[in-house]
This record gives structure tokens, C-alpha cells and sequence, in this order.
């Protein structure tokens, strides 16, 4: 399966000391796709990433990362992985030309000053190179960062939260550069909090909860198995029962009003219920209609669906 | 080059350039024995009953061994320094001998310390202090003088492998301060009541200012003292290697296994 999975693990466990931080974690990144591994805090995405990149030893469960053990074959997976990441971190006392160098050289690069020049040229640092790290800005840092990691070229890069605390334009400027990797081949595990950032660059989410892969797919699989949100806002009051008996009849569902707004919504699962289709049927009982929308639940739904059904012990039926 | 020696060579070379970088605390590290010797030398030295020139050939030993002593505090504030910063775990996630980045800390050290000796022998050749022995003896006495400060460095980053925190390895490496002065570096142990004089003598660093004063021909080793004073060399040499068996394997291994 090597040659399929850059990221294969099976029942990883970690616990500090009562805690149980990692009760189990199934994870299998495709070799060249980005994964986001998405969860709130205390869901285990630090220490599954720990693991995974051998700064951690496992309590049980067994991994393999670019085709070698995590555990017996530790110094073979660390000459195929990038992390960069809250904890893995470039010295500020250093200049980024230093850092680099630096890390080239421990990588056993051959021509460290010209990969250092090459990287600093990259993600445009060539004007700050020669000043410490320390006086970077956020942005900067996290550039380097990410540059350190990649001067061999790194198989799997794991990045932890590579844009917490970024403004937009840094953001961006982060996400550009992690899609050239994918298209470069690299395989990517990212850590996120960020929903958006999740659906913009991952293949494949993995929704962690409380140490585990609660639930795994495309943000679009996910999406769906969500449903879509068909919402209703009419022009007076009185007309909003009727919507609502509309909408039971044709999604089954259980429609939710907002008064303030003379509003009425229900969620479906129902690929054929579109937005003519729902303006006819209403028009036809003479619902003053000012608003129709069907739109497409965010990530944001989809987490608090999907883990709050999980939270309550529900199986999701997919 | 082996493995370990090429990355140690690395960290050395990391060391070196942060150094570089921070030249202001270049200058503090090094001007605060000079600053101790003269402050020490004339005040103590007026007051102790002993002419001034002859404590402060007394002192200059004692002040290198004290600073020595100052590579617990260095090896720990460093080390929980990188581990706060993540630095130290970005070294654990790279294909680098495990062994190389506390050791290459160490060695890096020891070349700062060595330098550091210079003009610090230099103002105590100026106040009065002398090569009193034979030159290889004086030479044998730096040897160990480095032999000493490698095992506090060591001593050093274990305890900042484990505090981890900048803060607290800061606060405890001030504390360190108080060693040399529950020593003979700073005063004769001779007239201290018995069990605080026993404690003193059994300070490693009484055994290797004892060891430097008689290598370089300043004072021999007093009769009647705890062992390690009363053999110096041998004292220091167990002393030393005592320290680094202790604290090295622990080192290398917290740092290769950086559980949190």
C-alpha cells in the first residue's frame, strides 16, 4: 500500500498520563493529495501530527509515513517529511539566510547557500534574508517556516495551523503556495480551525473528535451528506405557515422558523428539489414569496452536524 | 565525516552565528567576571587579611572556575530556550543524529568559554596574577578548566530539556550564582564552622579552583581538607566525570525522547 498512501496509520493511541488524547486514529492520506484534518481544539490534530512526525512516540496503534514504519523506521521517515508548525520552529536569533543554510546542511543538501538563496527568492524573503528571524512579521515567519521544511523537498509536509493568526493577504499567500506543492506532487497534511481554508485547499477532510477520525471525505461529499438549506422568506407573517407546510410536503423535513425575518427553513438531502421546483409549489398555494434560497451548508454546519450527531452517540448514515 | 560529527559540526556553526548576531550579549558575558575580578579584587581584597596582590592571584582561579560554574545556568536557559521555541523540535524532526544538537550546544560552548579565557587572563596578569608553575601545568589546569565547564553545560541543558520554560530556567539559573559562593573560589574555607567548611569542600568547584591555584603554582592544595580539595586533580577529574556520566546520557536521551 506504500505506493498509495503517503499517510497510512491504523488505532495510533497517545495518552498523557489520564488523559487520552489519541484514542485510536485511522487516517489514510493518497500519496500527492492534501488532507486537512479538521477539528476544535482538544480533538487530538497536535498530537496526531506529533505522532506522525516522530516527535512523539505512540502508546499503541502502528503508522506508516512515506512508506516507513513511524516507529522502527523513525530516521527514514524523517529524511522524506517537512512539518512546520506551532511547535516546529525556525531560530529567531538566526537570519532566514542563517536558518536556511543551516537546515540544508543537517538535510545533507549539496549546495546549501544555493538552496537557501533559491528558497529565500521563492517566497519572496530575498530582501529581509539577512536580518534575524525575530524582526520578521507574522506573515514573513510563517513563510520561512514553510521554507525550512521544504529544503529537501520533502515527500509528506504536515503544516499545523499554517495560518492562524495570518491576515488575508499573508493567507493567501500561504494557500498559493501549499496548492504549487500539491501540483508539484508533494503530499500535505494540514492541521486547521479554519473551515474556509480546509475547503479551499484539501481533497479530503478528516473531521476529528475527542482523539478520533470522526468522518472522512471531500468537502463536497461532505457537504451532501449534510444536505442543503432551503430557506423561504415571505411578505407577511401569516403566509408562513403555509411555506412551511410547502416545504414538510416536499423535503420530509422539519422546518425551522425565524419570525424575526418571516423566514421559514428546512434542511434536505434531496437532490431534486431545486429552485424552480420549490417557486412553483409555493406560488401555486399563494405564498407571498420574497426570497427563495437553497444554498450549499458551509463547513461550519457540516462540522457542528456532523460531530454534535456524533457528540449525542447517532450513527450518520451516509 | 560521521554523522554525528557533520551535524555537531552544524550546531557548532549555529552557535558561532548567533553569537555573531548578538553581539551586546557577547560583551555582558564576557565583561561581567572581568568586572567581578576587579570589584572583588580590590574590595574583598582590602578587606581580607592577605596583602591585595596575593587574593586576587587567589581570585583569578577562583573566578574562572565560578564562571565555569555559570554553564548551568547557559546550558539551561539555552535549551529550555530552543524547546519553548519550538527549535528544539524542528531539530527532532530532522534525519540528525540524536546525540548531535545537546552535544553540539556543549561544544559550542566550550569554543565561547575558551575565548572568553583571553581577555580575562590578560586583566588578571594585569591586577597581579601570575603563571606561577610550569607551562604544561598551566596548560593541563585550562584543560580542565574546559573538562569542568562541558560537565556543568551538560548539568545545564538536561535541566533546561526539562523546565522548558525561558522563564523559569532563567529564574533558576540565577540561583546558580550562589554555588561558587558556598566554595573556596571566593574566600579561604579554613575558618567556616565544620559542616558548612565539609559542605563547601565538597562543592566540585572548590576542588577544581583548588586544582587550577595549584596547577598554575598560585597556592597548594591545604592539608587537612575534605578529599576532593585535598587531592584536587583527582578530585576534579572524578568530579567531572561524575557530572558528565550523570547528566550527558540524561540529556541526549530527554531530548530524543522530548515527551511533553
Amino acid at each position: 500500500m506504500a505506493t498509495t498512501y503517503a499517510v497510512l496509520s491504523e488505532g495510533l493511541e497517545k495518552r498523557y498520563g489520564a488523559v487520552h488524547a489519541l484514542r485510536g486514529l485511522d487516517l489514510a492520506v493518497a500519496r500527492g493529495s492534501v488532507c486537512g484534518l479538521l477539528g476544535p481544539n482538544g480533538a487530538g490534530k497536535t498530537t496526531a501530527v506529533r505522532l506522525l512526525t516522530t516527535l512523539l512516540r505512540p502508546d499503541g496503534g502502528s503508522a506508516r509515513v512515506a512508506g516507513h514504519d513511524l516507529v522502527r523506521e523513525a530516521a527514514s521517515v524523517r529524511r522524506r517529511i517537512g512539518v512546520t508548525g506551532q511547535y516546529a520552529s525556525v531560530d529567531g536569533d538566526l537570519t532566514g539566510r542563517e536558518n536556511l543554510r543551516m537546515f540544508a546542511r543537517l538535510h545533507r543538501v549539496r549546495g546549501p547557500a544555493e538552496r537557501a538563496a533559491e528558497l529565500l527568492e521563492r517566497f519572496g524573503l530575498t530582501e529581509a534574508a539577512d536580518r534575524p528571524a525575530s524582526t520578521y512579521s507574522g506573515g514573513m515567519r510563517r513563510r520561512l517556516d514553510l521554507a525550512a521544511s521544504l529544503v529537501r523537498r520533502p515527500e509528506v509536509l504536515f503544516l499545523d495551523e499554517p495560518t492562524t493568526g495570518l491576515d488575508p493577504a499573508s493567507r493567501n499567500r500561504m494557500w498559493d503556495a501549499v496548492r504549487e506543492l500539491k501540483a508539484d506532487g508533494t503530499t500535505v497534511l494540514l492541521t486547521t480551525q479554519y473551515l474556509e481554508e480546509a475547503d479551499q485547499l484539501a481533497d479530503d477532510i478528516a473531521l476529528m473528535d475527542r482523539g478520533r477520525v470522526a468522518h472522512t471525505g471531500s468537502p463536497a461529499h461532505l457537504k451532501a451528506l449534510v444536505g442543503r438549506y432551503a430557506e423561504v422568506v415571505v411578505a407577511e407573517p401569516d403566509a408562513l405557515v403555509r411555506a412551511a407546510a410547502v416545504l414538510d410536503r416536499l423535503t420530509g423535513g422539519e422546518p425551522a422558523f425565524d419570525h424575526d425575518r418571516n423566514a421559514v427553513g428546512v434542511v434536505t438531502t434531496d437532490p431534486t428539489l431545486t429552485l424552480p421546483r420549490l417557486v412553483r409549489e409555493l406560488d401555486a398555494r399563494d405564498v407571498p414569496l420574497l426570497d427563495v434560497s437553497i444554498r450549499q451548508p458551509t463547513l461550519d454546519d457540516v462540522y457542528l452536524r456532523l460531530t454534535g450527531q456524533l457528540a449525542e452517540g447517532k450513527e450518520l448514515v451516509a | 565525516m560521521s554523522a554525528w560529527a557533520y551535524d555537531g559540526t552544524a550546531m557548532l556553526g549555529r552557535q558561532l552565528r548567533r553569537l555573531r548576531n548578538n553581539p551586546g550579549l557577547v560583551v555582558l558575558t564576557q565583561t561581567m567576571p572581568v568586572t567581578m575580578l576587579l570589584f572583588f579584587g580590590y574590595v574583598f581584597g582590602s578587606a581580607l587579611a592577605m596583602p591585595g596582590r596575593e587574593y586576587r592571584s587567589l581570585l583569578v582561579p577562583g573566578l574562572l572556575v565560578a564562571t565555569a560554574a555559570n554553564g548551568i545556568m547557559t546550558g539551561m536557559f539555552q535549551a529550555a530556550q530552543d524547546t519553548h521555541r519550538g527549535v528544539t523540535d524542528r531539530f527532532r524532526t530532522l534525519p540528525m543524529s540524536r546525540a548531535a544538537v545537546p552535544l553540539g550546544q556543549a561544544v559550542a560552548d566550550l569554543v565561547v568559554t575558551a575565548a572568553g579565557t583571553v581577555p580575562f587572563l590578560l586583566v588578571g596578569l594585569a591586577v597581579g596574577w601570575r603563571i606561577e608553575g610550569s607551562v604544561p601545568d598551566a596548560v593541563d589546569a585550562l584543560a580542565l578548566l574546559l573538562l569542568f565547564r562541558f560537565a556543568c553545560t551538560c548539568a545545564g541543558i538536561y535541566l533546561g530539556l526539562l523546565t522548558r520554560s525561558e522563564e523559569a530556567a532563567g529564574q533558576l539559573g540565577s540561583a546558580t550564582f550562589m554555588l561558587p559562593l558556598l566554595s573556596n573560589a571566593y574566600i579561604p574555607t579554613d575558618n567556616l564552622p565544620g559542616w558548612l567548611r565539609t559542605l563547601a569542600e565538597w562543592n566540585p568547584i572548590s576542588a577544581v579552583t583548588t586544582a587550577l591555584r595549584d596547577l598554575f603554582g598560585n597556592a597548594p592544595a591545604p592539608g587537612g581538607a575534605a578529599w576532593p580539595v585535598a587531592h584536587p586533580i583527582a578530585g576534579s577529574l572524578v568530579w567531572c566525570a561524575a557530572l558528565i556520566a550523570v547528566f550527558l546520557p540524561l540529556a541526549v536521551r530527554r531530548y530524543a525522547r522530548g515527551e511533553r
